[in-house]
């Protein structure tokens, strides 16, 4: 394991030193491939500053409600679908249909109904993530085994606490699942709704750095971008250890057999 | 008053088609408190059926159960069921302490003492030093132990049994069958067990009713007198013991082919 993440962290440094010759030997126009040393030395000041933490933060805060809002409304949902056959035939129909519109096609609607607003982008993300996380959750609660329900019966549980006891914590490693998958799609849904209609957040950032023909700034942004997905997938790796500790390794066993 | 009382049950499963089979055709019996009593029978003759119905988890098509002398109607305080599929009943996320204290747990016993009981639960059953283990770390004999020590928290005064060694090793069995006679002995819980294991129930068993083919049936009782405590070796040695496995035998063998 730690020996492929070292050889991984080779492999960017190669790439990395490949862009910086190419650009240093003008083999593609500078203006529009400056060498990373620029972009780097760009970058650091960007950070220092605080400009670049500051659009970060001003991203962060519409994805983070966004997502959050998405798994309040739509865990829940999920899970009364897997469990309530009412509930699932109530609610197929809209979800279906929702599902596949493209989540940027929302950003014309978002903007009718909350204009430039962090509301516009904060829906069309919270629409965008709601689909991974609730089918999800649905499928989790709908293959809880019937084994395990039965047994929380015989033991005399109320539905309630079958569902708190038992049904969430045997459904949560999918449930996991979908927050997971919905991570990147909520990072590509603020840059996106920032690009159509901001004045501040990184996806703004990068789009008015390219049209000042600030390039290098430009390649900052996207670098920060780049940092801050794999940060996320980090904390939310290191959260999932935290928070079910039991699922790593009884995957880490299967694994192994 | 019996525990126990099964009145004219019968069980018709609607098909895909829409044809109806019957599982369970028309039994009727009687479990006294403390008694440790089986139903034998070849397999898909609705055993299964027959003790979900008995647990409330499905209802019967006609007839009564009553348990501690109240009309079954949900699954009945005092009572727990514990499967044959040990990998599927217990809960993954909790250590095997917290799987047993989920017992306590539905009692509404949360204290401190929680723990201490079932820590000596534990090791009553033979699993002392795996209380922090998860239950999927354990093999398939010491998972099943987890289930009797779970169900046993709860203090059932009826603990149901489908089939529990079913899946286990011939020696793991053996082992298991010894264990949960002891426990027995020590708790004094009324046990109904459902096995296609002739011997087995002869071991365990103050009474075993023999279960026809579908639509099942009570196609006979018998009285089981063997000393107690008994003994893998010297019971199951005992000539009646033998004699009572062959009737049973052919009992079942001829009540034959459907």
């Amino acid at each position: 394991m730690r020996e492929s993440r070292f050889n991984g962290v080779l492999f960017l440094i190669g790439l990395l030193l490949v862009w910086e010759l190419v650009a240093q030997a003008e083999l593609i126009n500078p203006l529009i491939v400056p060498p990373l040393s620029r972009i780097l030395r760009i970058f650091a000041e960007l950070f220092w500053s605080g400009h670049i933490p500051l659009q970060i933060l001003a991203s962060m805060k519409r994805a983070l409600l966004g997502y959050f809002l998405a798994a309040a409304v739509f865990i829940p949902l999920g899970i009364s679908m897997g469990l309530s056959q009412t509930v699932y035939r109530l609610f197929e129909v809209v979800v279906e249909m929702l599902r596949p519109v493209p989540p940027p096609v929302m950003i014309p609607v978002a903007l009718l109904f909350f204009g430039l607003e962090d509301e516009m982008k904060i829906f069309v993300i919270f629409f965008s993530c709601a689909w991974p996380i609730l089918l999800n959750a649905l499928d989790g609660a709908r293959n809880v085994d019937r084994v395990l329900l039965n047994t929380a019966r015989t033991f005399g549980l109320p539905q309630r606490k079958i569902i708190w006891n038992v049904i969430l914590p045997a459904s949560s490693p999918q449930i996991m699942t979908g927050l997971k998958v919905s991570l990147p799609i909520m990072l590509i849904l603020v840059v996106i709704s920032e690009m159509v209609g901001s004045t501040d957040g990184i996806g703004y950032f990068i789009l008015d750095s390219q049209r000042r023909f600030r390039i290098a700034q430009m390649y900052a942004g996207m670098f920060a971008l780049a940092i801050l997905g794999y940060t996320l997938n980090q904390v939310f790796s290191l959260l999932y250890k935290l928070v079910m500790p039991w699922h790593v390794a009884l995957m880490r066993l299967r694994d192994g057999s | 008053m019996p525990i126990l009382e099964v009145q004219n049950l019968s069980k018709t499963y609607r098909q895909m088609g829409g044809e109806t089979t019957l599982a369970i055709g028309d039994i009727s019996c009687k479990v006294e408190p403390g008694e440790f009593v089986s139903f034998v029978g070849p397999s898909g003759c609705g055993k299964t059926t027959l003790l979900m119905s008995i647990a409330g988890l499905i209802a019967p098509s006609t007839g009564k159960i009553i348990v501690h002398g109240k009309e079954v109607s949900g699954p009945p305080a005092n009572l727990i069921l514990v499967f044959q599929e040990f990998n599927k009943s217990l809960f993954a996320w909790r250590s095997v302490l917290g799987n047993v204290r989920f017992g306590l747990e539905a009692r509404g016993n949360h204290s401190r003492e929680s723990a201490n009981k079932a820590r000596s639960l534990i090791e009553l059953v033979g699993l002392k030093g795996f209380e922090n283990h998860y239950p999927w770390e354990l093999s398939g004999g010491m998972q099943q132990r987890v289930a009797i020590a779970r169900a046993l928290a709860y203090e059932p005064e009826l603990l149901l049994m489908d089939e529990p060694f079913g899946s286990l090793d011939a020696l793991t069995r053996l082992e298991l069958e010894d264990t949960l006679l002891k426990l027995w002995e020590e708790l004094g819980t009324t046990i109904l067990f459902i096995t296609h294991d002739i011997e087995e129930a002869i071991y365990l068993s103050d009474r075993i009713w023999l279960l026809s083919r579908r639509p099942s049936q009570i196609v006979e009782e018998l009285a089981i007198d063997f000393a107690r405590p008994r003994d893998q070796i010297t019971t199951r040695a005992e000539a009646r013991f033998m004699g009572i496995r062959n009737r049973i035998y052919q009992r079942i063998n001829s009540e034959g082919a459907p």
